[in-house]
């Protein structure tokens, strides 16, 4: 069955500089400097990537970094607490928005 | 839950666990990635640690075991094979002991194998692999803790998870509770805390078809929650990959993970943890008193291939020093990422 997600291409990812190198070359090279320890812990990093990965609901990050996680000790209630947290950020940014809707309807009613 | 043996299971012949291990279409060979690396045929560097398996019964199941062991696994190393095991021990300068099962302590002969290699040499360096629930399971293992102490022991024990739900899932319903009693037994005679001399070191194993993490930031955040949640101290963690023989080839096979986590080894080989791997400064004995390159050697009938020179009684070290270490697939599980050993990483 064709889909436009195919599991198997996530193993393709470290290949996009196939068509431009250059930018490829210089995107993993920061990639990898981002996750290194740093101020943040690699498994700290790796929980915040666990949440983006859903907000920007990418299948195979979610795939990458579930792993991820739990190679680097996460356990699965920590995990779904960072999906929690990407959650609260999502709702949250829809619902701050609704400051402008009461601002307009606020505006135009008697 | 029985043995693989018990069940008759396919996976209990090791014979089929190769056959399995070597059909499988991967895009590496390990012989070939020890060849790229200039490690082929992989020699011996010095053996220095004698790791004896005393047996495979054991008073749990854990579902990623290697050996297979249980309660219903009889094989258990006879003393005369200890004898020899003292035998050499004493005249090759063997600086680490390390008893493994099993759980070895179930073996009768176990004290006095443990004071007699004691005997030999005050700063041998002696290691029980100890399931911890065995402190527990009888009143006449409940001064285990006190016996260690005495006969200077270091204690390495699994714990695969800070938690009972992983590490209860891993190795069986209650394991954890018990495993904190045993542990907090093991501190409170001074075993894992500062300034004792006495060591407690705990073992990482992932619970599922994934690689361990950082051995250095598990071990901190291990640190972190034992402490704060259970009181516990101990003094290192090892990160230890599963490998895919056993029980947990036979896992990866029924959760539908085998290829992805044969493909995962391979990708992830290391020509650093490849060039430090332990077969290459350990003999591992089996209960019946053969020789093997390793433990998981051992548990797929792989003998050392010193053909003079492939039971303790006929131990020549000069033939054991010079022989060609057996690999095949399941090696990949030593040489990944941050590699894994007995005593952890090794990259």
């Amino acid at each position: 069955m064709k889909t436009y997600y195919n599991p198997e291409d996530l193993k393709k990812f470290g290949k996009i500089g196939e068509f431009q190198k250059s930018m490829a070359d210089k995107f993993f090279d920061y990639y990898g400097e981002v996750f290194k320890e740093g101020a943040l812990t690699a498994r700290e990093k790796s929980l915040i990537a666990l949440a983006v990965a859903h907000a920007v609901q990418c299948p195979y990050c979610i795939d990458a970094y579930t792993v991820d996680t739990m190679e680097k000790g996460c356990d699965e209630e920590q995990m779904m607490e960072a999906v929690h947290v990407a959650a609260a950020i999502r709702g949250g940014a829809s619902l701050v928005h609704s400051t402008q809707m009461m601002n307009k309807a606020k505006e135009i009613s008697m | 839950m029985k043995s693989l043996k018990a069940q008759n299971h396919p996976l209990a012949n090791t014979e089929y666990e190769i056959e399995l291990l070597e059909s499988s279409d991967f895009k590496g060979r390990f012989e070939n990635k020890l060849e790229a690396s200039r490690l082929f045929p992989l020699k011996p560097t010095q053996i220095e640690i004698l790791q004896i398996n005393m047996g495979k019964m054991c008073n749990q199941i854990c579902k990623h075991c290697h050996v297979d062991a249980g309660p219903d696994r009889k094989e258990i190393m006879e003393r005369d094979i200890m004898s020899h095991c003292l035998n050499v021990i004493r005249e090759n300068k063997i600086k680490t002991v390390d008893l493994t099962g099993g759980a070895p302590e179930m073996n009768p002969h176990f004290r006095w194998f443990v004071t007699e290699i004691r005997t030999i040499d005050p700063d041998i360096n002696i290691i029980v692999r100890c399931n911890l629930t065995i402190i527990l399971a009888n009143p006449k293992y409940h001064d285990l803790p006190e016996f260690y102490q005495q006969n200077n022991v270091e204690v390495v024990s699994s714990l695969p998870y800070f938690n009972p739900v992983k590490t209860d899932a891993q190795r069986g319903d209650g394991v954890f509770e018990k495993s904190i009693k045993a542990l907090r037994m093991l501190n409170g005679i001074g075993y894992g805390m500062a300034g004792t001399g006495l060591v407690l070191n705990l073992v990482y194993n992932p619970s599922g078809a994934f690689l361990p993490g950082s051995q250095q930031g598990l071990e901190a955040e291990f640190k972190r929650k034992l402490s704060t949640q259970y009181q516990i101290e101990f003094n290192s963690l090892f990160t230890i990959t599963n490998i895919p023989i056993s029980r947990f080839l036979e896992y990866l096979q029924r959760s539908g993970n085998y290829e992805a986590y044969m493909e995962k080894l391979i990708e992830s080989y290391n020509p650093s943890a490849a060039a430090n791997v332990m077969c290459r400064s350990t003999i591992s004995v089996g209960w019946d008193g053969y020789l093997y390159d390793c433990d998981f050697n051992q548990m797929l009938e792989l003998k050392v291939k010193s053909p003079e020179s492939q039971h303790i009684k006929d131990w020549k070290q000069s033939a054991l020093h010079n022989r060609n270490i057996v690999v095949n697939q399941h090696c990949f599980g030593c040489t990944a990422g941050a590699g894994s050993s007995c005593g952890g990483t090794t990259a």
